[in-house]
């Protein structure tokens, strides 16, 4: 017999217990259909955390200010508020102390209201130098970024994100108007281009909007509002005085970024008492996803062995029950000429047909994962409202990638399944005495 | 016709036992064939020390009271079941000392079988029924598909081709059976007791089926107890304790007559 007629004969005896050969069939698909969309999952936020930390850059350290425990900060006299974080004289430590660093940019970050007549967005206000919108990699659609002449004259002028220039200018031209940000008015310089909502954009590892950010020259923001900033937070009235939020230094060659890192942490350290600050360095950050993915994916595939398991033993178990059902046949086909070696094929054909059958129909389910994901996003988002609202923006935005490693892997090894759990059974079909099997009722 | 039949008792029925090879119109002989089986201890003689000859073209009826040994020797000549002691020659090869392999193959490719109950294969179409047992023929055997047509057309069931075995009557599937028998073109047709699960008429039209067979050239050996279906045959063997009791010639042999 051909594989062919092999095939349509194990097809055919299948079909002789539909349902059970079914339910079967089932088992198997579940299984491959999980290992699929498992890894489809774990791959989808796998990628978007590495795109986050690319984003940031593979040759970049970040330095954050971090608000200390209240007791430990530097004054803490209630009446001044607290006063923590970098300071420009650590940027300027950084700058002139590290060789290895090819460029450096401050920041300084707040939240306020943007106003325009009667439209107001709450935004970021980012105060930076023209090299952020460099190493961040945010281009100007309209008008231009901000550039040394502004922070030397502490100009009042502003590059606005492209939903806070929707939102504030829903009809009129944006450049050249001004908006009010506090007490002060700044003139629209240009407009950036839409970037959609992800992490890691400006150095944070949070995913946030960022198509509300404004951008102003970082002495504009020193001399108009200055670093000690009113808070109303749980209630309470404070104040914070904080010189910079982050400093972001950038390295020619990937070797040098750890080296680097180290000098800054040293560096800082013997100038803060107290651990105000964080240094992220995306490339430790990118090694540390790479090998939580391993292990991620070590995991998934142990839960799909153990699906695909159960799934062998379903079929095993069937098979089993098939051989006994059909001993007359097996008899037949003995004494018509058929050897061992024959009965094992015939019976391991029909448990392949079987595995295969529930591998494929897996693979086609596995398919729509990312529809699916989509569906539920939908139907979440338009029945649930406050439950969409409250995912987290890594679970909002997660895409389901597809592996094609997965597909090939969950699909072979249902049919390996097939065959291992196979083989007992067609073993106990071939090692029956044809005599008994004839006399079988 | 019984009084002319010529009686011979107990061991002059075959006479001395030819050592070595048979001549070459002996399609399937045994040579002091013995099997013992042990049961709980007991040694269970089930045939003892028995010699036949098949000649091309006999048609033999295994005549025996339960426990007789005709199964055991059906089961021996089907290469089914390997004797303890003694030779079973078919197409000229010693089959009692073959491996579990061979066998297979020599079942295939030398014997056809008839079962009382008929043994189909039940997923399986009329006509894929006829075709199981080309499966097995190493190498393969040409102008399979066309053979079976035929054969189903000689068996009266080019109709029915496609029918299940359950869609079938007794009698139908029986004839099923014999074309699958045929198709392998067997060097001896093994019935066991064809007739066993049938009525008188069909019983009738299946022996007329085989006797037509017989006639063709086909070397048919058949175990039944029915008195009147042995009768059919050209020659009968009585067998009891697994001891050849009588052989006796119904009709003469096929080649004698032509």
């Amino acid at each position: 017999m051909n594989l062919f007629q092999q095939l349509r004969l194990g097809f055919r005896s299948l079909l002789l217990h539909k349902l059970r050969s079914a339910l079967a069939v089932l088992g198997i698909l579940i299984g491959v259909t999980a290992v699929i969309w498992l890894v489809a999952m774990g791959e989808g936020v796998s990628y978007q955390a590495q795109q986050q930390i690319k984003d940031l850059g593979a040759t970049s350290i970040i330095v954050r200010s971090i608000k200390p425990a209240e007791e430990s900060s530097r004054d803490s006299g209630a009446r001044m508020g607290i006063s923590y974080g970098l300071l420009r004289e650590d940027f300027e430590r950084i700058i002139t102390n590290v060789p290895t660093i090819s460029r450096a940019v401050p920041m300084r970050e707040i939240s306020r209201e943007v106003r325009h007549r009667e439209h107001f967005v709450d935004g970021q206000v980012i105060a930076c130098t023209p090299d952020y919108f460099g190493m961040t990699r945010l281009r100007i659609a309209r008008g231009r970024a901000l550039s040394e002449v502004d922070i030397q004259t502490y100009a009042n002028v502003v590059v606005l994100a492209h939903e806070a220039a929707m939102k504030l200018f829903p009809i009129e031209d944006p450049l050249g108007r001004a908006v009010q940000i506090g007490q002060e008015f700044y003139v629209i310089v240009g407009i950036a281009v839409q970037r959609s909502a992800a992490a890691a954009i400006g150095g944070s590892l949070d995913a946030r909007q960022y198509d509300r950010d404004v951008y102003i020259p970082l002495s504009t923001f020193r001399s108009r509002i200055g670093d000690r900033v009113a808070t109303i937070r749980a209630g309470a009235f404070q104040l914070e005085t904080v010189e910079l939020t982050q400093i972001t230094a950038v390295v020619d060659d990937m070797k040098e970024v750890d080296a680097t890192a180290d000098i800054i942490r040293s560096l800082l350290q013997r100038y803060h008492k107290v651990v105000d600050y964080a240094v992220v360095v995306p490339k430790e950050l990118l090694e540390q996803a790479e090998t939580m993915r391993a292990m991620f994916n070590v995991l998934l595939l142990l839960i799909a062995g153990i699906s695909l398991l159960v799934g062998g033993i379903g079929i095993m178990n069937i098979m089993l029950a098939t051989v006994t059902e059909r001993t007359r046949e097996i008899g037949i086909r003995r004494a018509l000429g058929a050897t061992k070696g024959e009965i094992v094929q015939q019976f391991l054909w029909e448990t392949v047909v079987l595995s295969g059958t529930g591998g494929l129909l897996g693979v086609i389910f596995g398919f729509l994962c990312g529809p699916t994901v989509n569906g539920v996003r939908r139907a979440v988002g338009l029945f649930l409202p406050e439950v969409w609202a409250a995912l987290p923006p890594n679970i909002r935005n997660l895409e389901p990638r597809l592996a094609p490693w997965s597909i090939v892997a969950a699909f072979g090894i249902s049919v390996g399944v097939g065959i291992v759990f196979g083989i007992y059974p067609a073993r106990r079909a071939a090692n029956m005495d044809p005599i008994e099997a004839l006399r079988h009722e | 016709m019984n009084s002319d039949r010529a009686i011979t008792r107990g061991s002059n029925a075959v006479g001395v036992p030819p050592v070595g090879a048979p001549s070459a119109d002996v399609v399937a002989a045994i040579r002091g064939v013995s099997k013992v089986y042990s049961l709980g201890g007991h040694q269970v003689k089930a045939l003892d020390n028995v010699s036949i000859d098949f000649r091309q073209g006999d048609f033999v009826a295994i005549m025996g009271s339960s426990g007789s040994g005709k199964s055991t020797l059906l089961n021996v000549l089907g290469c089914l079941d390997r004797p303890t002691a003694g030779q079973y020659y078919l197409a000229g090869q010693d089959v009692a000392v073959m491996d579990d392999e061979t066998l297979s193959r020599v079942r295939g490719r030398y014997l056809g079988f008839i079962f009382q109950s008929y043994n189909l294969i039940q997923q399986l179409s009329v006509v894929e029924n006829i075709e199981v047992p080309l499966s097995y023929q190493r190498p393969p055997m040409p102008g399979g598909r066309e053979r079976c047509l035929k054969l189903a057309e000689l068996v009266g069931l080019s109709g029915r081709l496609g029918h299940r075995p359950t869609e079938l009557s007794g009698g139908q599937q029986q004839r099923v059976a014999i074309a699958r028998a045929l198709v392998n073109n067997p060097h001896v047709i093994l019935a066991d007791e064809p007739t066993g699960n049938l009525d008188t008429a069909t019983s009738h039209d299946i022996m007329n089926l085989l006797d037509a067979l017989n006639q063709a050239g086909r070397t048919i050996v058949m175990v039944t107890h029915e008195n009147d279906i042995a009768e059919r045959a050209r020659r009968i063997v009585r067998l009891r304790d697994g001891r050849i009791e009588s052989v006796a010639d119904v009709r003469p042999a096929l080649l004698s007559t032509r």
